[in-house]
């Protein structure tokens, strides 16, 4: 149906040029886009609240474990999707996306540091040393505890006064170093598992295209258009 | 040229939902559940029932020696949290999908070096077997453990009675293998069928079990319906589920995980806090149920019984 549906004439390409209609999208994607990933987390704090209180909620037979997870996970798709916006955005020209990219970044540091707590608080039980010790032996700690750090500077410079006292150029320079967190997050996943199993290899993927999306070559090749003017 | 207007409601398909999200409906569902915005049985509407003990066959047995008074791991427990990777690799998956399996008619084949190799019936095991319970713990080398009523005979009373060779030195098994039944065993994550091996003196240690129940019933599929094995010192995944074949062998024989990865998992794979899984420490446990960690124990505390088996080895080099 939505593909039948889909506008396939050049006339489809005006949406993104008038301002009234990107500005409402724009009004209207910010706080689904804010409540949406918010979800996972309040459905967290919704079943840890039905486990404490009543013995419930869907956290499973080792919620410590279930939890350590959905952050984690969570953490990893949020910030695929935030890689996915520009390349999407170039692809389709629809720029009301871009509005929550800014967004999308600063949630996948929040569930990393949630997903981090969660371990270093439930599993290591707040042990410096154990955590040290993980950091120091175990590949996959490493990995993700420099992605976590990795984001820490992007975080901290997202405002737009940051993007002043820097300069754009700089800033832009700064912020490609979500390509490597978003590679380091895609091992800490691949490392985590046992066997040969498929969700880490899917992210992998998606992650490797999404890469691929931002040669220059291979943008042209697959049609991105650049339109002059803009 | 035929340009199309979009009415003002409809929307382009760059607005749908981006596939991660799709991918995740469930927990999308259940946040909305969560959010109050869909009631609970939305969920558990697809979600399959986990079997209560009532739905399993009870079992006849004596209580039997080794046995632990550490409180029991809920059932629910025992039998919804699962490694069962031939079900699929997520710990709900073998409850979930384990439906499959045919537990009976089954036999197991018990041949090699052996005077009188034969086939066993399960059902004939069942009868001419005296059952007992044994109250064992169980640490998984992801770092959980659980304490599980089992019902079963020694291993040594089935090799007993084919008469192992004096060339016999080790024991091999092997599950099922049959991706109509085991729906996991269509994918890679593992070669298969599920091999596991045990040196003679360890598959006749008096520990060493064949369970063909829990808690007083017969095992659920789940949890390796109908026989599997025990080993109580050795990490989880020793104790090899739904067997189809026993081989005694005078090599030491193939194990599935050590063929994954043979850094992380050797033959041995005795409960050890002081040699770590290359990837994680296995110092401390959680005991399912519990909120903190407590202390893994040499040979998962059976080393009054086992130690002797392993004078002279050095445990660091044989993992």
């Amino acid at each position: 149906m939505a593909v039948a549906a889909r506008p396939r004439s050049a006339g489809s390409r005006s949406t993104g040029s008038r301002p009234g209609r990107a500005r409402m999208a724009r009004r209207v994607l910010k706080p689904v886009a804010f409540v949406l990933m918010a979800l996972p987390l309040a459905w967290l704090a919704a079943q840890w609240f039905l486990l404490i209180r009543q013995g419930g909620g869907d956290l499973g037979i080792n919620p410590i474990e279930a939890s350590i997870h959905h952050t984690g996970l969570w953490a990893l798709r949020i910030l695929l999707f935030t890689l996915a916006i520009s390349p999407f955005t170039k692809l389709t020209h629809w720029t009301p996306l871009m509005s929550i990219r800014r967004m999308s970044g600063l949630y996948a540091f929040t569930y990393a540091v949630v997903h981090l707590l969660l371990y270093f608080g439930l599993d290591r039980e707040f042990s410096v040393a154990e955590l040290w010790a993980d950091i120091l032996k175990r590949w996959y700690i490493t990995l993700g505890m420099g992605a976590l750090l990795l984001m820490l500077p992007l975080a901290l410079t997202s405002t737009a006064r940051a993007i002043r006292t820097l300069g754009a150029r700089r800033w832009q320079r700064l912020h490609r170093l979500v390509y490597l967190v978003g590679g380091l997050g895609v091992l800490h996943f691949w490392l985590v598992v046992k066997g040969v199993q498929l969700e880490p290899i899917i992210y992998g993927v998606i992650f490797v295209i999404l890469m691929l999306a931002r040669l220059p070559r291979l943008r042209q090749a697959a049609g991105f258009k650049k339109k002059a003017g803009h | 040229m035929l340009i199309r207007k979009p009415s003002a409601f409809s929307l382009p398909e760059r607005e749908a939902t981006p596939e991660a999200l799709y991918l995740n409906r469930r927990e999308w569902l259940a946040g909305m559940i969560a959010a109050g915005l869909l009631p609970a049985s939305a969920l558990t509407a697809c979600a399959e029932a986990a079997p209560t003990p009532s739905s399993l066959a009870k079992l006849n047995y004596t209580s039997g020696p080794f046995s632990t008074d550490e409180e029991q791991t809920p059932f629910k427990a025992v039998t919804t949290y699962n490694n069962f990777y031939e079900f699929g690799t997520d710990k709900g998956d073998p409850s979930a999908n384990a439906h499959t399996l045919k537990p009976r008619p089954w036999t197991v084949t018990v041949d090699g070096m052996a005077a009188k190799p034969r086939q066993f019936d399960v059902d004939a095991l069942l009868k001419a077997m005296p059952l007992e319970e044994r109250i064992y713990r169980l640490r998984c080398v992801e770092g959980w453990s659980m304490v599980i009523p089992w019902v079963g005979f020694p291993l040594a009373s089935l090799l007993k009675q084919v008469e192992p060779t004096a060339s016999a030195r080790y024991v091999a098994f092997t599950s099922l293998h049959d991706p109509r039944q085991m729906p996991g065993q269509r994918g890679f994550v593992l070669r298969w069928p599920y091999v596991e091996g045990l040196r003679l003196d360890e598959a006749m240690h008096p520990l060493t079990m064949l369970a063909v129940g829990l808690y007083g019933r017969v095992l659920p599929n789940q949890n390796g319906a109908p026989i599997r094995l025990v080993v109580p010192w050795k990490y989880g995944f020793k104790s090899i589920k739904s067997i189809v074949s026993i081989r005694l062998t005078d090599k030491q024989p193939p194990t599935s995980w050590n063929l994954s990865a043979p850094r992380e998992y050797g033959f041995y794979s005795n409960v050890n806090p002081a040699v770590s899984h290359p990837r994680w420490s296995q110092a401390k446990e959680r005991r399912i149920g519990e909120f903190k960690r407590r202390d893994t124990l040499l040979f998962n505390g059976y080393g009054e019984q086992v130690a002797g088996l392993y004078k002279g080895l050095d445990l660091r080099k044989y993992y």
